[in-house]
């Protein structure tokens, strides 16, 4: 784990794995000594045999908090952990679950935006159009994916991309993993407004199964841009909102630190849990202990058997039952009083 | 994102009353009902609603002007056409045609469906916006006549909560879409709104997919959306319905956009073009079809009806 990405709810970790080194290397000391015939007799296999004991009990007890730590989880942790730079992101999914992924580039009208990746691909034995938000991994490549802040070229080429799939009735299967749409100056003059609005529309009446799954962060009209969906599902610690925190807690609470960004992460209900509960997502896909950057596999099978599992649903239905369920999906959205 | 709006721009331009004055109901096949000086005496004599003194001065041309002649002149100043903000009720009045705006759904109240609360809970800012503002919610819609033509029409209110669309919001507009394709009637909407409302977070974020998938079924039954750019428009509003127009008219100096000038400036850390995100800029992008005067505002709708042909 990087050391500039700490997680404060993670320190009673930390202080357990300093301690299970401290055990290991007291243990690998007592073993060298054991293997110099000289100071054999110093010690006993006791010794030993106590020092793994301690360590096998550290170690369960890690376990044990990593699990715990991790189910009681708050909102603002959550966002931590959503934004942890070793998360699985669009590639590592499409690299993880897919098969013989060709890549689709560009929007035909500006640019290619590497902050929105597109491509045909299969998954298991379907053939499927993926789209997804790109963060970045490395240092070049963030930059380049401006941190998965895409731009109107990017919403328009996952559009583009996206009738091509409607098309040849493939089911499109989209990552949504960004902190928002790109706020700048090309960006605006290009229509970022626009490029997201289109997809909002467009989406709605896309004659074929869309499934999306909010991968890390899934922030404001940039993340529901490839989001209108027939089956929308979390993975278990990611956000979906409004607004992040931050930009939240900076027009509310007057200022964003670490205090208010907690208290606008919670006041924003926007844990899978709380999307759930809201009737914005239709299911939450289970991440490995301890967070998905723990185990980027184990979380690509979850996400992989939710795909499956929701697009079979889909299998059966028309073009035109399809945009009228999803149609009926959002029309129900929004919760008011009628005197 | 909500943003908050920024002041007028404080360059004074040196347009004359002159357009003001050669803006009559002369054009279009229909007679209209109600002429502009008609409706400049009805202002003129009604009581303002904003309680400050009777004299301001113009952000637009710094000018000390008469607060009534401005009300009488659209709420534009007379000296150099700024155009004021207006109240949706105050919209609609200069709009439509007297007596033939019919509200619709004025019984929707927002609720607290998050138990939002930052600073001030949500119920009790929704308590104070309504006393404030007087309305119960930030948008007003109903059907009337422009010019003689039938139109559906919703107009933004930023005296709510900034115009934020939250369910209600959300849910006026998708009705109004809703009525405008069941009944197939030209659709207005004019938009002035600091985006979605982050007390509802989520659920106003699926407002914008909601209005959108309207639009989507009202484009496929032939409907006719013009969409009306008023300052400052930004946010979800920016990036949902009010982008979708068949034709997208701004008012002059309008500030158009998806991100908040302040959002942009903080991330790039660089100063903005003059002008930047006016609506003068977004027609030169490409990005609104016409920058309508607010006196023309009429003519223009009915005429584009008229080529529409609906
Ligand atoms: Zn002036």
């Amino acid at each position: 784990m990087p050391a500039y990405y700490k997680m404060e709810f993670e320190k009673p970790l930390d202080e357990l794995d300093q301690q299970i080194e401290a055990a290991e290397s007291q243990l690998k000391a007592v073993t060298a000594r054991a293997e110099n015939p000289e100071a054999r007799e110093s010690l006993s296999d006791e010794n030993v045999l106590l020092l793994q004991g301690q360590i096998d009990r550290l170690r369960d007890q890690r376990e044990g908090l990593l699990a715990s730590l991790y189910q009681k989880l708050g909102p603002w942790e959550t966002v931590r952990v959503a934004r942890h730079p070793k998360r699985p992101q669009t590639r590592d999914y499409i690299e993880l679950i897919t098969k013989d992924f060709c890549e689709l580039h560009g929007d035909r009208r500006f640019g290619d935006d590497p902050a929105m990746v597109t491509g045909f691909a299969r998954i298991g034995k379907q053939r499927v159009l993926v789209v997804g938000h790109q963060k970045g991994r490395t240092t070049q490549e963030k930059i380049a994916c401006h941190f998965g802040c895409a731009h109107p070229e990017g919403y328009r080429k996952a559009l583009l991309k996206m009738q091509l799939a409607e098309k040849y009735h493939l089911p499109i299967v989209t990552f949504v993993d960004t902190p928002g749409a790109y706020p700048g100056i090309g960006a605006e003059q290009r229509g970022q407004a626009e490029a997201i609005a289109v997809n909002l529309r467009e989406m709605s009446r896309l004659k074929t199964p869309i499934v999306s799954i909010v991968i890390g962060e899934g922030g404001s009209g940039g993340a529901l841009g490839i989001a209108v969906a027939d089956r929308v599902a979390m993975m278990q610690f990611a956000w979906y909102s409004v607004i992040s925190p931050e930009g939240c807690a900076a027009i509310l609470w007057k200022e964003a630190n670490e205090q208010t960004n907690s208290a606008a992460a919670a006041a924003l209900r926007l844990t899978a849990k709380d999307n759930l509960e809201l009737g914005i997502i239709d299911a939450i896909i289970p991440e490995p202990v301890g967070g998905s950057h723990r185990d980027q596999t184990g979380a690509a099978k979850n996400l992989e058997a939710w795909v499956l599992s929701a697009l079979e649903e889909l299998k059966g239905l028309s073009g035109d039952d399809l945009i009228a369920h999803r149609y009926a999906r959002f029309r129900k959205l929004g919760q008011f009083a009628e005197v | 994102m909500t943003t908050s709006p920024t002041p007028p721009s404080t360059t004074a331009p040196a347009s004359s009353a002159a357009a003001l004055a050669a803006t009559t109901a002369k054009a279009g096949k229909r007679p209209a009902v109600r002429t502009w000086s008609d409706l400049r005496s009805e202002t003129a004599t009604r009581r303002s609603a904003i309680p400050e003194g009777l004299w301001l001065r113009c952000p637009g041309c710094s000018q000390m002007i008469y607060r009534r002649q401005m009300e009488a002149n659209l709420h534009c100043c007379p000296e150099c056409q700024h155009h004021y903000r207006l109240s949706a009720s105050e919209r609609v009045k200069q709009l439509t045609d007297p007596n033939t705006f019919e509200p619709m759904w004025q019984g929707l109240r927002p609720t607290d469906p998050l138990k939002f609360r930052d600073l001030k809970p949500y119920p009790e800012r929704l308590a104070a916006e309504a006393v404030k503002s007087g309305v119960n919610e930030g948008c007003l819609a109903g059907t009337g006549f422009i010019k003689g033509r039938p139109v559906m029409l919703a107009c933004l209110d930023l005296s709510f909560m900034l115009g934020s669309m939250g369910s209600v919001v959300g849910e006026i507009i998708t009705r109004a879409i809703e009525h405008a394709t069941a009944e197939n009637l030209p659709l207005v909407i004019v938009s002035c709104s600091g985006g979605a409302r982050m007390q509802e977070s989520g659920l106003s974020l699926m407002q914008m997919a909601k209005t959108s998938a309207a639009l989507a079924r009202y484009d496929e039954a032939g409907g006719l959306f013009i969409s009306v750019l008023t300052d400052p428009t930004t946010g979800g509003v920016t990036a949902s319905f009010a982008m979708l127009g068949d034709i997208i008219f701004a008012e002059p100096k309008a500030l158009i956009g998806f991100a908040g000038p302040r959002v942009i400036q903080q991330t790039i850390r660089q100063e903005l073009p003059d002008g930047f995100q006016r609506s003068e800029y977004l027609l030169t992008a490409g990005i609104v079809d016409r920058v309508v005067a607010r006196p023309q505002l009429r003519t223009e709708i009915a005429r584009v009806i008229d080529y529409a042909g609906k």
